[in-house]
């Protein structure tokens, strides 16, 4: 989800610039409370007025001692809410077991340099905090030994920080509340030391999640749970076909129905406003409305392969890598293959649907989503409002599932524009079909490969065209040249080719596509690690082997590869069971993955998944754990069953019935090992998904020699070739 | 006016009797901890216990529940110490934690009528509980270890 180029990037942060408010504001739902990490507390809201000092954009100190860290990244299962607060309890010497949680407001503070904006998402949340936040702590403490010093009339050099106090000579202490206010009137330190490694007391060391409490008793908040006085509940009926519009309606049995308050066409289709849910969503059941279907009229699946598969034969596209002379040494390789894979849309599916609640006055709107982008969601809210971004203040929710669906906005206008027309606050909630139907689908793709083999079987030359429509070109236009979302991991391949093409043709298809969990890396890394297996059998070598051949100068890589072959006794398969092995580098953290599966009757068992992980140092290697199981999961879902289908414009999937998802009883085992590194953090969050179909195929093909090059694998019989 | 019981206490409910029992609690009595997933009964994520059994509360309208015994997260303990959610705690089961709510009180009445379930007998329990971020090699854990917090609370 970066913007594509620089010029893109500086508007963007200029933008954000003049929307953030500068002042740091830490707030928490009205209403609600702070989410507590405490077991004990059962989340009293603090006492209005209680002394508090913000000490800097991420910590506030109160004067009764407790502690509020205020996150910048949105909570959505990956772990910020407990990674986050870690790093800066590190340096800050405090219990984190007792400390408060505050989502961050829209501010400059809060930008993410990696994302060029106030995001979540590119797995990159501990990659942007590792130093800011540890610096953010080591500032903090250092300003509130001064303060012990000052008041002390000693050397800070005498004081030292115990558990949330200041300790000075003879057994002097202050606790951080007494110095906060004090504290917060210094000026910061420029020339703060950060801790070793080897003195982390709390980074790398599993505990506990922060949020764990609140989500096992029913008592946390996500944007579907927010409650406001005098709220109204709305349903939307948005066009069937997507990207229609209302030609008529006819409102008046809806109007006339129990708890009816309002009905009125926003940019989104027709809103039914009711004293609570269920009376909206029998009303937009009595709604008569044509619509004009507009140009998705005849979009189905075949005419969205057709047109990629026609822009692909139109030309090799724009340049992303050109490593060599790729057509020379194709042409004078010992042996050649080349083949075409296709990719599906995919719906990102989270658990909680879409909704916005938002609350419009003459000065103000605030707004409660569960959103990856508050600043995009500022700005979307003023402009559906007609109030300049700095009157609207975002409050995010912990979030029901994000994988990239909230990086979008497109559920926020009706609710801002139901609640300025109503007067009085209104939730939007999306159902499960309006979700499904209306997502922000993972774009398909076309990839043409070729390789290349020397006559000792090495991969000499490596030809990828990836053809697709680009995400960032709606998100964040305009694209100039390339799409990094949709050829990023095509353009990281990681193995030794000495010529090493990859290009990318951009066509759109008409319909909104958009980042979903692991972006470009699922697409294009199902190619290079089923192609690479191609090439493999083409040599005639094990594709463990094969791979390890080409990784001579990537000892990192090579490491991860071994340690899954190992794990997982590769090439040692039991009777009736088959392997497949897959590599990748993506968010600077290495995976590699062995799948093994058995087929009877046609019929795929996936027995069991080992997943080796390098993802550099971590901060909390439970949560890392319990990520790469996730996007295993995420993964297996997709390559199994995942595949959004279009006739006439409508998608056909509306229901977890037609959309399938893995379920408990259809878990294989999972083996997840994390190898020690001292390397920089890596992402962790999306790094799970790609391997999982590449390993999987692979291990179809040792099955039955069938090579599948298009997912889901359901399409495709699988008895033996 | 509808009276159901709802953890314990006896509540008139002013609400069209076709409301499925998932909206009365989170609109009408803004007990939100049960939740919206699929309005089919095909995700689980709205479960709760009627009569002590695991039900799904999107589709269960509420003419049906007139004086029936509700269970809701938010009845389970009132801290945190119901034996399933001590587990939760101990494995860290959630993660966006959006589907947790139905998985405890699935896994709750699994092991009221299974104290001792093994792998096939959570499968068969917890298959109707869909979580997109993939806990269950985790929820399988805290099964098990909830069915010795509860044997060990029985021994005493």
């Amino acid at each position: 989800m970066k913007p594509a180029d620089d010029l893109t990037r500086r508007d963007f942060l200029n933008a954000a610039a003049t929307v953030g408010s500068g002042l740091v504001l830490a707030l928490t739902l009205p209403g609600s409370r702070a989410i507590s990490s405490s077991t004990a507390d059962t989340g009293a809201t603090a006492p209005a007025g209680r002394a508090t000092a913000q000490i800097n954009a991420w910590l506030k100190i109160a004067r009764d001692n407790s502690i509020t860290v205020i996150v910048d990244r949105s909570e959505m299962g990956q772990g910020v809410y407990t990674a986050l607060p870690m790093l800066l309890a590190e340096e800050l010497d405090i219990n984190i077991d007792v400390v408060r949680l505050e989502a961050a407001p829209v501010g400059d503070a809060y930008i993410n340099p990696g994302n060029g904006g106030q995001v979540t998402g590119t797995s990159n949340s501990v990659q942007d905090a590792w130093e800011k936040l540890r610096m953010a702590g080591a500032t903090a403490r250092t300003m509130l030994v001064a303060a012990a010093a000052q008041r002390w009339h000693i050397d800070p050099a005498q004081c030292q920080v115990k558990n949330g106090t200041v300790v000075g000579p003879q057994g002097k202490v202050f606790t951080y509340g007494e110095l906060a206010d004090a504290a917060a009137k210094l000026p910061v330190p420029k020339d703060v030391k950060l801790k070793p490694r080897t003195a982390f007391q709390i980074i790398g060391k599993s505990r506990l999640r922060l949020d764990t409490p609140a989500k096992i008793d029913g008592s946390a908040e996500f944007g579907m749970d927010v409650k406001l006085p005098g709220m109204l509940h709305a349903v939307l009926a948005q066009s069937p076909v997507l990207g229609g519009k209302v030609k008529s309606l006819d409102s008046s049995a809806a109007e006339k129905m129990p708890g009816v308050r309002k009905v009125m066409t926003t940019s989104s289709g027709v809103l039914v406003a009711a004293d609570h849910f269920w009376q909206a969503l029998k009303a937009r059941g009595a709604l008569l409305i044509t619509w004009d279907a507009g140009p998705n009229a005849r979009l189905d699946n075949a005419t969205i392969h057709a047109l990629l598969k026609t822009t692909a034969a139109a030309g090799p596209g724009l340049s992303a890598r050109n490593d060599g002379h790729v057509d020379d040494a194709l042409k004078s390789a010992k042996q050649q293959l080349s083949a075409a894979y296709y990719l599906p849309l995919l719906a990102h599916a989270t658990m909680e649907p879409m909704n916005c609640t938002a609350d419009v006055k003459a000065n103000g709107c605030d707004l409660y989503v569960g959103t990856q982008v508050q600043q995009i969601a500022q700005t979307t809210a003023a402009t559906a409002a007609g109030l300049p971004p700095a009157q609207v203040r975002v409050f995010t929710t912990l979030i029901g599932g994000g994988f990239g669906r909230r990086l979008d906005i497109d559920f926020i206008p009706a609710a801002v524009e139901a609640s300025k027309a109503l007067g009085v606050p209104v939730k939007v909630i999306w159902t499960r079909e309006d979700d499904m139907t209306h997502d922000t689908y993972r774009p398909p793709a076309y990839e043409e490969v070729s390789g290349g083999l020397d006559a000792e079987g090495k991969l000499i030359a490596w030809k990828l065209h990836i053809t697709s429509p680009s995400i960032t070109a709606r998100m964040f236009p305009p694209v100039k040249g390339v799409d990094d979302s949709v050829i990023e991991a095509a353009v990281n391949n990681l193995y030794d080719v000495p010529n090493l093409a990859v290009s990318y043709s951009r066509q759109e298809i008409g319909i909104d596509v958009g980042y979903m969990r692991s972006v470009s890396h699922a697409p294009n890394v199902f190619v290079i690690e089923s192609f690479m297996d191609e090439m493999a059998t083409l040599a005639g070598k094990n594709p463990y082997d094969f791979r390890l051949q080409q990784l001579a100068k990537k000892p990192r890589q090579r490491r991860v590869l071994q340690a899954a072959a190992e794990r997982a006794a590769w090439g040692k398969a039991p009777a009736g069971r088959y392997q497949g092995i897959a590599l990748m580098e993506g968010y600077t953290t290495h995976v590699a993955q062995v799948t093994e599966i058995s087929i009877v009757d046609g019929v795929i068992k996936v027995h069991k998944i080992t997943c080796v992980v390098d993802c550099g140092q971590m901060v909390n290697p439970r949560i890392v754990e319990s990520q790469i199981e996730s996007g295993i999961v995420f993964g297996l879902s997709a390559a199994l069953w995942g595949e959004v289908t279009l006739v006439g414009g409508r998608v056909q999937q509306t229901n977890f019935n037609n959309y399938r998802l893995l379920r408990n009883n259809e878990l294989p085992e999972l083996d997840v090992h994390l190898l020690d590194s001292d390397a920089a953090p890596g992402g962790i969050g999306e790094a799970g998904v790609p391997l999982v179909a590449p390993s999987l195929c692979n291990a179809i093909f040792a099955a039955t020699g069938k090579r599948l090059r298009s997912l889901p694998i359901s399409a495709h019989p699988l008895s033996k070739a | 006016m509808t009276t159901i019981n709802v953890n314990n206490q006896i509540i008139n409910v002013d609400a069209e009797p076709d409301t499925p029992l998932l909206w009365v609690l989170r609109d009408h009595l803004g007990m939100t901890g049960t939740k919206f997933g699929c309005g089919m009964a095909l995700c689980g994520a709205c479960t709760v216990h009627i009569d002590g059994a695991a039900t799904r509360s999107c589709v269960l309208p509420l003419s049906a529940v007139a004086g029936k015994s509700i269970t809701t997260i938010e009845g389970l303990s009132k801290d945190r110490s119901h034996a399933v959610q001590m587990a939760w705690l101990e494995i860290d089961v959630p993660q966006c934690g959006y589907c947790q709510s139905g998985q405890i009180m699935s896994a709750v009445a699994l092991l009221k009528t299974n104290p001792k379930p093994d792998d096939a007998d959570i499968d068969a329990a917890m298959s109707g509980n869909i979580c997109r971020c993939g806990t269950y090699p985790r929820i399988r854990k805290a099964i098990h270890r909830a069915a010795e917090l509860l044997d060990q609370s029985v021994a005493k």
